[in-house]
């Protein structure tokens, strides 16, 4: 993925935001083991553990909660059509990449500019590599996990009708010097 | 400002990332009802001051529902369970009688 719709790099960390970003939500009872046998299968990921993420935004499996997975992938439409034909019982397959935006952060001040508008414990020590986490972030529901350290790098999901907003929230939280150096 | 515990995604969080659902473990008058039962089950609510058990929902979250018991004098948690259950659990009131040894279920 080299194309981003917008990126910003002036500030303590850059912000881009992919182009093109497949999310494809399943809720399923996830206890099922013939169920997670096909969604790994077929994402060819792991089923990530509570509030985990298996990979990143941009290839990836997260934990939403006791019933709900987000795949991040390449192509949606195929991955939608196979996990619908692979999965059985009650459960819901939806390509939701046009309901969500994807951001991505990196410098070593992200923890920083998340933890300026969301009510998370974002030390080094409480929020690791692989960590998911759905919150707030201002007044916007949004998910971020960390995907590498030193630089940190963060991704971030939000719904796309609040995109506009959410870029410049972070950009505004990212400016140059307004950084606490807490964490 | 309360911290709670959702017992459905294992988040301890503010209370900011939650949404209060009002009295828990209510029983729903709907269809066949009389007029009075309706209205006990949408307006009659218990309001004590001291423990109470109330549903609440992680918005912000995984979106699910759980119980809490919580003092309403105090802002204190005793616990949270799951929704799925019709009476708090033996481990919250063992939690609350802890703490209020006076406390009786039914007020």
């Amino acid at each position: 993925m080299s194309e981003f719709k917008r990126i910003s790099a002036d500030g303590e960390v850059t912000i881009s935001q992919p182009t093109l970003n497949g999310m494809v939500t399943i809720r399923a009872d996830l206890t099922d083991e013939k169920t997670v046998t096909a969604i790994e299968q077929i994402t060819g990921m792991a089923l990530p553990s509570q509030r985990k993420i298996t990979g990143d935004l941009i290839r990836g499996l997260a934990w939403m909660s006791p019933d709900e997975l987000m795949v991040f992938c390449d192509d949606p439409e195929t991955m939608t059509t196979q996990l619908n034909s692979a999965l059985s019982g009650a459960f819901l397959v939806a390509d939701v990449s046009h309901a969500r935006a994807v951001f991505l952060l990196q410098g070593d001040g992200t923890r920083e500019v998340l933890a300026k508008g969301a009510p998370v414990d974002l030390s080094p020590e409480a929020f690791t590599l692989g960590d998911f986490r759905r919150t707030r972030m201002g007044q916007v529901a949004v998910a971020f996990c960390m995907t590498s350290q030193s630089p940190d790098s963060f991704g971030l999901i939000c719904f796309s009708s609040v995109q506009e907003f959410m870029f410049e929230w972070l950009v505004t939280a990212c400016k140059k010097g307004s950084l606490p150096a807490y964490l | 400002m309360l911290f709670l515990t959702c017992p459905n995604c294992g988040v301890a969080a503010e209370e900011t990332e939650f949404h209060g659902g009002g009295e828990a473990h209510i029983k729903r008058f709907s269809d066949g009802s009389d007029d009075k039962q309706f209205t006990g089950y949408l307006f009659d609510k218990k309001n004590p001051r001291g423990v109470l058990f109330e549903r609440w929902r992680h918005v912000y979250g995984c979106g699910q529902w759980f119980h809490a018991a919580r003092c309403s004098a105090t802002l204190e948690i005793f616990g949270t369970y799951s929704a799925q259950s019709i009476e708090p659990p033996e481990a919250i009131i063992k939690a609350v009688r802890k703490k209020r040894p006076d406390w009786k279920a039914k007020s």
